[in-house]
């Protein structure tokens, strides 16, 4: 666990004195990613670089489990923590593994030992050893280069990992693959990580925790759900942005809200007539209908009124079906695409395990919204 | 002081020939890569063949036609070892322009010869004249030594130093190319100024 | 029409080879290379100019070295400016003189020459390498720091690697420029081929002159190949790719 306790970094002296963080506490639990995130100044760098030394605190502490990184040699600090930095900064005139091993090598491990280790790192980072080993940084895309970067990081093996806007020099494309490694291998690796970064998006998603910094202060801390929802101040709720309740739907998934006994299922091997007195009867507009297990379709009452013949043979296919792990962000996006308020979700398997519908997701909204109304009334848009 | 404008004589003549071969060379081979390749090496061998050798080589060669010692073979070797400076600096000059404003221009419409006198030698002007600036200091000193061979210049006051043992001459000897060279370089670097674009000065105060 | 001009260049060069053989001949310096006598001076006066320049240029890459990197360290930074400005100066002396000033300081011989060429010779190792490690980018210092490598090894694994290439550019000049100034050191009772040379202008003896003239010449251009051959091996492969 790392403990910053009213940490206060000043720049400069007398009157060109500037506060780059002013009394910041909170602690980053072991085996989580907490982001710092906030505008360009606020702090949230600084912050990472107090962590490791590369600035000097001016007040406060910074405890690394128990231990007081003032007490501790800088360079042996470094050494027991990973570095990642935004500009890579990979040795060109050393091959990918010798980048790679330079802490081992610091730390003094035999040549056997750290050969292993860069060959597990590179599996680890999608990079195939092989391949890679003996080539040089520039031979490599920016999109390779980090990954090695986020290798050299992991070399050591340290508990802590220190990442300053690592993926930020990479394109778009790339860095969102790059993200969704990282965090298949933060799920095996369990790592204690503090991650500096400036966009809301990928606090939301890489973060277990989010520190959100404004003018050299800590605004708000917690977990990304209650960020979105519970904004503490104005600050906060235009960084996240006014889509927030769109962004909240991003960390929710299907699962959350599925409707897994939905009333209106009707037979694909049913009579088109018994269906529609069925929908009659309890008063749906339309039905669900399923075959073997699998859904097929869907039939409205308008559908089935002049027919006379088995209902899967009027049936109006989905356009698509949901997973249970599908965010409910891209639901309600489909649900515009495709001009339908209701989708069904399959199993790994195609069976049918329940609907979602545009209710369902508003409901779910207001739900994780509800705090907030109560508390700030009517206040934008 | 007679030796002042003497030095100053032989150094300007050499590096005023030098620019109207050079300059123009270095233009041209900026078309033509093959030869560029040969031209730049050729003119790295002159630069690496020792000044006093240069001079040496020439006196046979000059001697034929009755022009052994004296200023000529020492303007002809500083034109020679002034080469490489001033092509490479205007070759790389013109080769550093950046390739979107080549390609904007071409895209409007210019030839080749628009091209140059528009956008490319504009903007290398200020490298060019600091490949004159190094082509100068180095002749400035170079000239000295050339005084072996009968060109006079303050190099008389240093061989006149060594020969009669009289330190002072030589040390005022020094001073006096020593100053000569500081003064050129300083004026040459204020021509540097002068001839960047405004644009790019103000380019490369906002990179800072 | 760029193949007409490596046909004609190409063509220049036999004939100036050509021509520079006759007149070479016709020089006597045949004849005096056939006289063992004489190759013995030229051998010894050879291996003195040797020495001078093999000394002097020892000495003056181990300081330009130092100084280049000292001055791009933290403490020592702001001092770089100046500094290089004040032995920049020391440049703009003529080679001539700087051997003329030792000699009057130092008497005459091989120690003032060795001197003064030393002496000239460090700025631009000095120089180079201050813009060489200045050129490291800086994130890879950043980088190393914060991985945990002490300051030594950021300069021998990072910095100076990287900087390589300029650096030995800078020697690569000194290197040249010392085998061509070591010849006036005859002027300070140094020997070395200037002897040749000098003696060649003076006596009006061409064979002499060219047996001085060309065997520099001939040292500096492999000199100057050598330090080609220098930078592939010492340049790490990582680096040469963007070439």
């Amino acid at each position: 666990m790392i403990t910053y306790d009213a940490v206060t970094k000043i720049f400069g002296t007398g009157r060109e004195a500037v506060t780059a963080l002013d009394n910041v506490s909170f602690n980053i639990p072991d085996g989580e990613i907490v982001v710092f995130l906030g505008p360009s100044g606020c702090g949230k760098t600084t912050m990472l670089r107090l962590t490791n030394r590369l600035e000097t605190i001016t007040r406060g502490n910074i405890l690394i489990g128990d231990l007081n990184i003032r007490d501790t040699d800088p360079v042996e600090l470094r050494q027991r923590l990973g570095y990642v930095i935004q500009a890579i900064g990979l040795f060109p005139n050393k091959t990918i593994a010798e980048n790679i091993a330079t802490v081992p090598k610091l730390l003094g491990w035999d040549k056997q030992r750290i050969s292993e280790r860069i060959d597990e790192l590179l599996e680890m980072t999608n990079l195939e050893p092989e391949m890679y080993r003996d080539r040089y940084p520039a031979e490599l895309s920016g999109g390779q280069q980090q990954r090695v970067g986020v290798a050299r990081g992991l070399a050591a093996d340290p508990e802590i990992l220190l990442m300053d806007e690592p993926f930020g020099a990479i394109d778009p494309i790339n860095r969102e693959q790059i993200q969704n490694e990282f965090l298949r291998l933060q799920a095996k690796l369990k790592k204690t990580i503090a991650f500096v970064s400036h966009d809301i998006h990928e606090a939301i998603k890489m973060g277990d925790r989010i520190a959100l910094f404004y003018k050299g202060r800590l605004v708000q801390y917690d977990v990304p759900e209650v960020i979105l929802t519970q904004p503490k101040n104005k600050f906060v709720a235009d960084f996240v942005g006014a889509d927030r309740a769109l962004k909240v739907l991003g960390i929710m998934q299907v699962k959350d809200t599925i409707n897994r006994k939905p009333k209106n299922i009707i037979n694909g091997s049913d009579r088109t007539q018994d269906a529609l007195k069925f929908l009659d009867e309890k008063g749906f507009r339309y039905g669900i209908v399923v075959e073997r297990g699998k859904p097929i379709g869907s039939v409205t009452q308008k559908i089935l009124k002049y027919e006379e013949c088995l209902v899967r043979d009027v049936v109006e296919p989905y356009p698509l079906l949901l997973k249970e792990r599908t965010s409910l962000r891209d639901v309600l996006s489909f649900m515009l695409m495709y001009d339908a308020v209701t989708f069904c979700v399959v199993d790994e398997n195609g069976s049918f395990a329940g609907t979602v519908s545009y209710n369902d997701i508003q409901r779910v909204v207001r739900e994780s919204y509800a705090d907030e109304a109560e508390s700030n009334g009517d206040e934008e848009t | 002081m007679f030796l002042y404008w003497e030095h100053i004589w032989i150094v300007g003549l050499a590096l005023l020939i030098a620019s109207v071969i050079g300059v123009p060379l270095g233009i041209y081979i900026t078309g033509h890569d093959q030869v560029a390749t040969r031209v730049l090496n050729s003119a790295t061998v002159l630069m690496t063949i020792p000044s006093i050798a240069l001079f040496g080589l020439m006196l046979p060669i000059l001697a034929l036609f009755n022009m052994g010692l004296g200023k000529v073979p020492a303007v002809i070797a500083l034109v020679l070892y002034s080469q490489l400076p001033i092509i490479r600096n205007t070759y790389t000059a013109i080769k550093n322009v950046p390739p979107e404003l080549v390609d904007a221009a071409k895209g409007m419409g210019m030839d080749r010869w628009k091209l140059l006198r528009e956008v490319e030698i504009p903007l290398a002007i200020p490298v060019i004249i600091a490949g004159l600036r190094t082509a100068a200091v180095m002749n400035i000193g170079i000239a000295a030594i050339a005084v072996y061979i009968g060109s006079g210049g303050l190099g008389v006051y240093i061989e006149q130093g060594i020969a009669r043992v009289y330190p002072e001459m030589i040390l005022s000897g020094a001073i006096l190319v020593s100053l000569l060279a500081i003064i050129v370089d300083g004026l040459m670097a204020l021509l540097e100024r002068m001839a960047t674009p405004a644009g790019i000065k103000l380019q490369r105060t906002l990179a800072r | 029409m760029t193949g007409l001009l490596i046909k004609i260049y190409r063509f220049l060069l036999i004939v100036i080879i050509l021509v520079a053989g006759v007149a070479i001949e016709r020089t006597g310096l045949v004849e005096l290379l056939s006289d063992p006598y004489e190759r013995q001076v030229i051998v010894e006066l050879f291996w003195q100019h040797l020495y001078i320049v093999l000394v002097s240029i020892s000495i003056a890459t181990i300081a330009g070295l130092t100084v280049g990197i000292v001055f791009t360290r933290q403490r020592f930074r702001k001092y770089a400016g100046v500094c290089m400005y004040i032995v920049g100066l020391g440049q703009t002396i003529p080679s001539l003189a700087v051997l003329a000033l030792a000699m009057s300081f130092l008497g005459i011989g091989l120690k003032p020459a060795i001197f003064a060429l030393t002496i000239y010779s460090v700025l631009p190792v000095a120089r180079n390498t201050l813009a060489g490690i200045t050129a490291v980018p800086a994130e890879l210092i950043e980088a190393g720091k914060g991985m945990g490598m002490p300051p030594l090894r950021i300069l021998l694994e990072v910095e100076l690697p990287n900087a390589m290439k300029v650096i030995l550019v800078g020697f690569r000049v000194a290197l040249v420029i010392n085998i061509g100034t070591a010849a006036l050191s005859y002027l300070i009772g140094a020997g070395g081929l200037g002897d040749l040379i000098f003696t060649g202008i003076s006596l009006m003896q061409t064979e002499k002159l060219l047996a001085g003239a060309i065997p520099i010449t001939l040292l500096a251009l492999v000199a100057d190949f050598l330090c080609e051959l220098l930078s592939v091996a010492l340049v790490s492969k990582g680096l040469r790719l963007s070439d």
